[in-house]
């Protein structure tokens, strides 16, 4: 329930955000006029508040939650309905299988903070977040109109692309981590623990030891999530609005929180397998950081340092995010499929047996 | 003509693969982050407007604070959209410009009609109507939009003049002779 309670807000601030980077980006200001007039009186922090468009947000959320909720005549109600509901029930429940810290328990071992610890994470990760499409293509179905239609199929057929080369990049990390004979895991937790090891090679964050795995996962991350360039489920050019075109109000809203939350636990996910979870600098585990700063008896201090930079992190996954949407045109969907199935695809396989390779050569 | 065949080179392999052009936009728009806004933050900070700016027509007066329009009608009768009406009326006889044939007894643009042409300020032989620096007029009621005398006045203000005509007129006729003189 925390975790969410921080993922809602944290996906409606995104929005603020996005609108605030599109500004600065373009040489404006970005909105900074709302303020409720109580507030006004406050010195300093009022006027950060209102220039920074915090007031917009909560103006903008009540906005979505009071406008008139439109169902048009033509769409098919049932399913209309349900599938912005479908499309937060995966966005949310995700989160349970990210691990988002860790801290030192009393026999001095890293334990990691997550919601639900099971061996098979990452791939639980895929798999609901996988679903996520589904609300797309109901939402494009649902709306009977071409427009959302052809948003609906672009989306699954992205997602179908995309899907294979992000989970071929994730595998050398996996087949790195996982020594043969022993009990295997898919955890990620395991994973940032490989990145936390004394020695060069140990503490090296896996995107210096396999920078194309973490490449070809960034770039499917971008479409998995679809975010510009690969926004080809929207493409408000050519699609007026996608499969939201006949969305309005909440129900709208809620496709965009869950795009958020699509794109937080998708950098969550690239940040643990590549960036080092929650150590702050390569080469620099959070328990030698811990040692420093003489908190490791502190659990609780522990955990919420670790927390604070993988939230740091992911912040800035999300600026990333938002800076390239403002740098990289949309892709064509011919090359969206082109880029997907015959570069990527066999970039990832080559990739993945490149690596074998070296592994086999490493261990013996 | 000579024709100088180019010779295009083929892409290189990062040139290919599209990254290096990405991080080059990244950084372009980084840069642009960093800048300075330069939106202008409209109700509290307002543009300079420059001499000449054809704003919403005005009434002046001259130096001594004399009304310059004489009520001739000319600009009414010239104004495309008929924005202009103008009731003429006299000047009282112990008025210190009773000298001056007539002055409007009421002076209204109907700013909803107006296409700031400048035709009135071209046409008015008195120089007594001026398109100047007022470039946003708003109301809630139609009648609000309609400006009367005094607020053209009030918009107008005083120019100065170089002739002082009715002055010159004024003079010849006490002392005589042509007040072309």
């Amino acid at each position: 329930m925390a975790v969410i309670g921080v993922m809602f807000p944290l996906a409606g601030a995104c929005s603020m955000a996005e609108r605030k980077i599109s500004a600065w980006i373009q040489g404006r200001p970005g909105p900074n006029r709302a303020i409720p007039f109580w507030f006004s009186w406050v010195p300093v922090l009022g006027p950060i508040l209102q220039k920074l468009g915090a007031f917009h947000l909560l103006a903008d959320g009540l906005k979505f939650l009071f406008k008139e909720d439109v169902v048009p005549g033509h769409v098919n109600k049932k399913y209309f309905i349900a599938a912005p509901i479908l499309a937060m029930i995966p966005a949310l429940s995700t989160v349970t299988f990210v691990p988002f810290g860790a801290y030192i328990d009393l026999g001095g071992n890293l334990t990691p903070l997550i919601l639900a610890n099971v061996d098979v994470g990452l791939l639980a990760v895929f798999a609901v977040s996988s679903l996520g499409v589904y609300s797309v293509v109901l939402a494009g179905w649902a709306s009977n109109s071409k427009y959302s239609f052809l948003g609906g199929i672009r989306a699954s057929a992205q997602l179908i692309s995309y899907e294979l080369s992000m989970t071929l990049a994730v595998v050398p990390v996996l087949l790195w981590i996982n020594a043969p004979g022993t009990a295997g895991t898919m955890s990620l937790s395991k994973a940032v623990e490989f990145q936390s090891q004394p020695g060069f090679w140990g503490g090296a964050w896996f995107a210096f030891t396999m920078p194309i795995s973490a490449l070809i996962f960034l770039i499917c991350l971008f479409a998995e999530t679809n975010r510009q360039p690969f926004d080809m489920a929207e493409s408000e050019a050519d699609l007026v609005g996608g499969f939201h075109t006949e969305y309005g109000a909440f129900k709208w809203s809620l496709f965009f929180v869950a795009e958020y939350c699509h794109m937080i636990v998708g950098s969550a996910v690239f940040i643990l397998l590549f960036f080092g979870g929650w150590n702050p600098l390569p080469w620099l585990p959070l328990s030698s950081v811990a040692a420093l700063l003489h908190i490791t008896e502190l659990p609780l201090l522990v955990g919420l340092l670790s927390i604070g930079i993988f939230l740091g992190k992911i912040l800035a996954m999300l600026f990333l995010f938002m800076w390239v949407r403002w740098t990289v045109p949309r892709f064509r969907y011919d090359q969206v499929m082109k880029l997907g199935w015959q570069k990527l695809l066999p970039l990832a396989i080559l990739n993945l047996l490149v690596t074998i390779i070296a592994i086999a050569v490493i261990q013996h | 003509m000579a024709v100088i065949k180019l010779e295009r080179k083929p892409l290189s392999l990062a040139e290919r693969t599209y990254l290096p052009q990405i991080v080059g936009g990244l950084k372009i728009t980084l840069k642009h982050l960093l800048k300075p806004t330069i939106t202008m933050q409209y109700p509290e900070e307002r543009p300079a407007i420059p001499a000449g700016y054809r704003g919403a027509p005005t009434l002046v007066k001259d130096p001594h604070g004399r009304e310059k329009c004489v009520s001739c009608q000319l600009c009414e009768f010239v104004c495309p959209p008929r924005a202009i009406r103008i009731t003429p009326g006299e000047i009282a006889h112990d008025s210190p410009n009773a000298h001056v044939e007539k002055a409007p007894q009421a002076f209204d643009i109907d700013m909803l009609r107006c296409i700031y042409c400048g035709l009135c300020q071209e046409v008015c032989p008195e120089e007594a109507i001026f398109l100047q620096n007022v470039y946003s007029t708003t109301g809630y009621t139609r009648d609000s939009m309609v400006n009367h005398k005094a607020d053209l006045y009030q918009m107008g203000g005083t120019l100065p003049d170089e002739h002082f005509k009715w002055d010159k007129k004024k003079e010849a006729a006490e002392h005589g002779g042509s007040h072309h003189g």
